[in-house]
């Protein structure tokens, strides 16, 4: 069953003024029942805007062209935007900065309350979505908001969104500010709503080692259009669409290309670190504790090499990306140990 | 929700009256305002509406920019309006119907009471479409720079003002932002009585306070940062200067405040009735 279904739409924003600006232009789009959909594009691509139309919170400017279908209800039909609403669950940008209430049990209830929920219900609703996101309900319940710590408010904020019990779940650049360990725990966390909670997710980010890793399909924004739409090895393994795309491709796409570029020819489709470094460690043909041994030195190698390239690229933030390299070596190591968090 | 908040929405173009200096942008619409509380006549009404004509002509400003500040303050005007045509009492009775009665005198009262507030808010309009914040603001402390003589902090209150006009528009758009949140949240904010939809503000208000707190602080320490209010005098990256076109606009508002002045004042006592003469026996 499609879960989204996206008819030719365009939206122009200030339209008839000197500012007008065409944010969306025929987007033609539908997102199967149980897909982790990325939506990825530069600054003013027009990510935000499409996720807008998915609950009706923006407004079909043509209805006659085009249409927004989301669970068989149509986003133009007033009668049914609430339900609507229901069922997209749209945690923003910074959601903490819309906490408003005394406690983070009356914050998390404002959405159950709105659905018109029994008590008993929102009240079980409340403790199962604070389970949920990890946040001890007996620890936390009558604290206020406004009291935590940056990631605790973010967490509060999704519980609020996941009380609502959406079938869709979107999330626009969910983990932005947050340290490397918050990010870490928020991307797990929001696998497991997939699992637990909404089958159906739909991610904006600007973070491709994320997107490498979590999504089944990626599609990406250009101007209003979509430029790419397939599965991540399809999307980044064409360097010069992602290019085109004004997009960045992950670190372990960028090593693989380093690589090559010293004669060491991978696979372009190596998205994630586990994978560089099953292929390295293919390459190197070596065993047991050997092969970790390799894995940590070339890891650390790698990342040095890494951070001399970040400072030269055309990426403005060194900073976020030396986090993550620091994130990766900190993956690989971890993985040989068996876990597989990050 | 605040979509047609029209006010310090400024309309960018290239027109000699966008160039004008600020300080006189400023003097001069206070001129206007000052010049229609003296028409009374309708031919001085004609006046003050051909010369905001004129100044949206030249400004290159669409009907429609203009319109909007209107189209906010159209309930006070219909209010005074209509409070104005069945409370005033004297003069020839033009109809009568139980306590309702409508005198040719309210009839006119009433005329110029809406055409007096449309020029007025539509003049003082022009000035917001015309000129930047930026601009508004530095022409306020230029003006008001011999207040410092009597210890008035005139360069921080021009920066507070700045800022508080640089902001209108983050703010409005983090409004938004939370509104959309809400909504997002099932929250309804335009249904219910008048009680359920106050209350339904609280989910947007809090959030928009803390967030403007978190905001000046921040802003607090940028300013800081770049040793705000380390010296004793700041010097202007742009020095406005006042140019042959200022003084040109100066020459026809001071004309036009004359011509009004000559027409509340002078006419009558000299028996010249302009609208009698355009009007006849109309009126």
């Amino acid at each position: 069953m499609q879960a989204v279904e996206i008819k030719n739409l365009s939206y122009i924003y200030s339209k008839k003024t000197p500012n007008e600006k065409l944010a969306l232009d025929n987007i033609d789009l539908s997102v199967e029942e149980g897909s982790f959909v990325a939506l990825i594009g530069a600054t003013g691509s027009g990510k935000s805007t499409l996720i807008q139309h998915l609950n009706g919170l923006l407004v079909l400017q043509n209805k006659k062209r085009s249409s927004v279908t989301v669970n068989g209800m149509s986003a133009a039909n007033k009668k049914t935007l609430r339900q609507l609403r229901y069922q997209v669950g749209m945690v923003f940008q910074y959601p903490e900065y819309q906490l408003f209430a005394d406690t983070v049990e009356k914050d998390i209830a404002f959405g159950p309350k709105n659905m018109k929920l029994s008590a008993e219900e929102i009240s079980e609703r409340v403790k199962r979505a604070m389970e949920v996101v990890g946040l001890n309900y007996a620890e936390f319940a009558e604290r206020s908001p406004f009291d935590l710590s940056g990631g605790e408010k973010r967490r509060v904020a999704i519980a609020g969104v996941i009380a609502m019990r959406p079938k869709i779940l979107v999330l626009d650049e969910p983990v932005a500010g947050l340290d490397p360990i918050g990010r870490a725990e928020l991307l797990s966390l929001i696998k497991k709503l997939q699992k637990e909670v909404s089958p159906t997710v739909i991610l904006v980010s600007h973070n491709m080692d994320d997107v490498a890793a979590l999504a089944d399909r990626i599609i990406a924004l250009k101007d209003g259009r979509i430029v790419a739409d397939g599965t991540p090895k399809q999307v980044f393994g064409d360097r010069e669409l992602v290019a085109d795309a004004g997009l960045d491709i992950p670190a372990a796409a960028r090593i693989v290309d380093k690589l090559a570029q010293r004669g060491i020819q991978l696979d372009k489709t190596i998205i994630t670190m586990e994978e560089l470094k099953a292929a390295l460690l293919g390459l190197l043909g070596k065993t047991g504790t050997e092969k970790f041994q390799a894995a940590t030195l070339f890891s650390d190698e790698v990342n040095a090499e890494e951070r001399g390239d970040g400072s030269n690229s055309s990426e403005s933030d060194p900073i976020e990306r030396r986090s993550s390299s620091n994130e990766n070596a900190l993956s690989i190591e971890d993985g040989e140990g068996g876990g597989k968090d990050v | 929700m605040f979509k047609d908040v029209a006010f310090g929405q400024y309309y960018p173009a290239d027109s000699a009256v966008h160039r004008l200096d600020a300080r006189i942008k400023l003097l001069l619409t206070l001129v206007y305002v000052i010049g229609i509380f003296f028409v009374k006549s309708y031919f001085g009404f004609m006046l003050t509406a051909a010369l905001l004509l004129l100044i949206i002509l030249v400004a290159k400003l669409p009907m429609a920019s203009v319109l909007k500040s209107v189209r906010g303050i159209l309930v006070l005007v219909l209010i005074t309006a209509a409070i104005n045509l069945f409370m005033i009492k004297d003069g020839d009775v033009l109809v009568e119907w139980k306590i309702f009665v409508i005198t040719k005198n309210g009839v006119h009262t009433t005329i110029k009471m809406v055409l007096r507030l449309v020029l007025l808010i539509s003049g003082a309009s022009l000035l917001a479409l015309t000129t930047t914040p930026v601009e508004l603001a530095d022409g306020l402390e230029s003006l008001m720079k011999p207040l410092s003589l009597i210890k008035v902090p005139v360069r921080d209150i021009a920066m507070i003002m700045s800022i508080a006009l640089r902001f209108i528009p983050t703010l409005f758009e983090e409004t938004n932002k939370i509104i959309s949140a809400q909504k997002a949240r099932g929250a309804s904010l335009d249904s219910g009585n008048i009680f359920a939809r106050i209350k339904a503000l609280v989910p947007v208000l809090i959030p928009l306070f803390v967030n403007s707190f978190r905001r000046a602080d921040e802003l607090a320490f940028a300013m800081d940062a770049r040793c705000y209010n380390a010296c004793d005098k700041r010097t202007k990256m742009k020095k406005s200067t006042i140019g042959f076109g200022d003084i040109l606009a100066a020459f026809v508002v001071l004309a036009f405040f004359t011509v009004i002045l000559l027409d509340r004042y002078y006419f009558p006592t000299v028996g010249i009735n302009i609208d009698a003469m355009i009007f006849g026996g109309l009126l």
